[in-house]
């Protein structure tokens, strides 16, 4: 399953942070989106996501085939480390979490209370979340935040697996992973929030003006 | 779904999980009526299906605002928008959830405590009643509301005003029915009124919430 992406602008409150972005990420491939903070990663990746609708242009995937990395990994504090992913993999229709578990290495943090992880971990076990999913496209915001470097190698593997089995990822983050991948650098696809949007926007405002002169 | 609902109950009956709290707000406001009112049988039982009505309606509305907000705190809300149930399903399924750990036990203690207020006989079985059928549109409303709220830093004063309003019709009917036919007389208008409302929420509502988390993912 290929994203394609085509003359897109995201906003943030309704402001324009990008426009113009066209790109494709197809099977087996792994993109890494950089740029400073503030420089709209976060929106776009939620754009993709279908959690807000583009401002204009288009996505070209089914919601279906994506899962979403965020910031906060969605655990529950009094829920244990398998409920947790347990959870999640029953919402995915997925039965068998143990790759999940082997894969992050929390084999011996199974019967944990999440609220008693710490922040690595926890990353780790949002992380897993992912492989439960059984999702094809992963869009990842800073995943490597908190993790310290053998549990960024783990992450890394997994992503290198999940590639290898036909799966994609679009990656966010400010560090090196050590992975076979492309960059795309949002720069110069920020947007110039002074330039009206588009002719009708325009007109909006030559109108506007007019009524009041 | 199912998941969603196992999981939202277990989180009720852990720890902090909001779980009886309504329940003993409940049961203060039955013991101190008594006491507010005075001790004369015949004033208490007349006024003792209102008083529980009211009790269970604000025992409800005490615990709203977990609806949404502590999944949307932590992330999971947006981790359940991304995932296959349908977000109209989430809605339902949170509703439920909210039912069965706030309605149910209100509507099950409502019978036992209306003896602290000298409710006459008959009275049991229909405050049992009126509260098995209203209290779900209680929280299909109250879902409503917390999802209109669910961004919001301590949203939970806006959601009372927002909900109460809506929640009158069900109280109206409700307290009617329970009065009526406690008193003996035919209970059937405002017990079908109240039917109606439930329904009507339960059919609609979870669609109008569902557009409201979206706006409020953005």
């Amino acid at each position: 399953m290929e994203l394609r992406v085509e003359n897109l602008t995201v906003a943030r409150g309704g402001v324009p942070v990008l426009e113009g972005l066209d790109f494709t990420l197809s099977p087996g491939q792994v993109l890494i989106l950089r740029g400073p903070n503030g420089s709209g990663k976060t929106t776009l990746l939620r754009t993709l996501a279908g959690l807000q609708p583009p401002m204009t242009g288009s996505v070209s995937t089914d919601p279906e085939q994506i899962t979403y990395g965020a910031h906060a990994d969605g655990l529950k504090a009094t829920l244990s480390v398998e409920e947790n992913l347990r959870f999640w993999a029953s919402v995915h229709g997925v039965a068998d979490i143990a790759p999940a578990v082997d894969g992050f290495n929390l084999r011996g943090l199974l019967g944990r209370p999440s609220a008693n992880l710490s922040a690595g971990q926890k990353r780790r076990l949002g992380l897993a979340r992912l492989l439960v999913t059984g999702r094809p496209i992963w869009l990842l915001d800073e995943p490597t935040v908190s993790l310290d470097v053998a549990s960024v190698a783990l992450f890394a593997d997994a992503v290198r697996a999940h590639v290898a089995g036909g799966g994609s990822a679009l990656i966010a983050t400010h560090i090196d992973l050590g992975l076979l991948a492309e960059t795309l650098d949002v720069g110069p696809f920020k947007a110039d929030v002074n330039r009206p949007r588009s002719d009708t926007q325009r007109d909006a405002y030559a109108d506007f003006d007019e009524a009041f002169s | 779904m199912i998941a969603l609902l196992v999981r939202d109950l277990r989180l009720a009956m852990r720890a902090g999980g909001g779980f009886g709290l309504g329940l003993a707000f409940f049961l203060i406001v039955s013991t101190l009526v008594p006491f507010g009112v005075g001790p004369e049988a015949a004033i208490l039982s007349r006024i003792a299906p209102g008083i529980l009505w009211v009790g269970a309606l604000l025992a409800c509305l005490l615990s709203l605002d977990r609806i949404f907000q502590l999944d949307f705190e932590d992330g999971s809300l947006d981790l359940l928008a991304t995932a296959p149930i349908p977000m109209e399903g989430i809605v339902a399924v949170k509703a439920l959830a909210h039912w069965l750990v706030t309605g149910l036990p209100l509507t099950l203690a409502a019978p036992v405590l209306g003896t602290l207020m000298n409710l006459e006989s008959p009275g049991h079985y229909w405050i049992f009643i009126t509260l098995l059928i209203g209290t779900p549109a209680l929280s299909m409303i109250g879902a409503f509301g917390a999802a209109l709220t669910v961004g919001l830093k301590r949203g939970g004063l806006l959601l009372s005003l927002l909900v109460l309003p809506l929640y009158i019709p069900t109280l109206i009917f409700g307290a009617e029915a329970a009065t009526r036919g406690t008193a003996g007389l035919s209970a059937l208008t405002p017990l079908l009124m109240m039917a109606g409302i439930t329904a009507g929420s339960i059919a609609l509502l979870p669609f109008a919430a569902a557009a409201a988390l979206r706006v409020n993912l953005r």
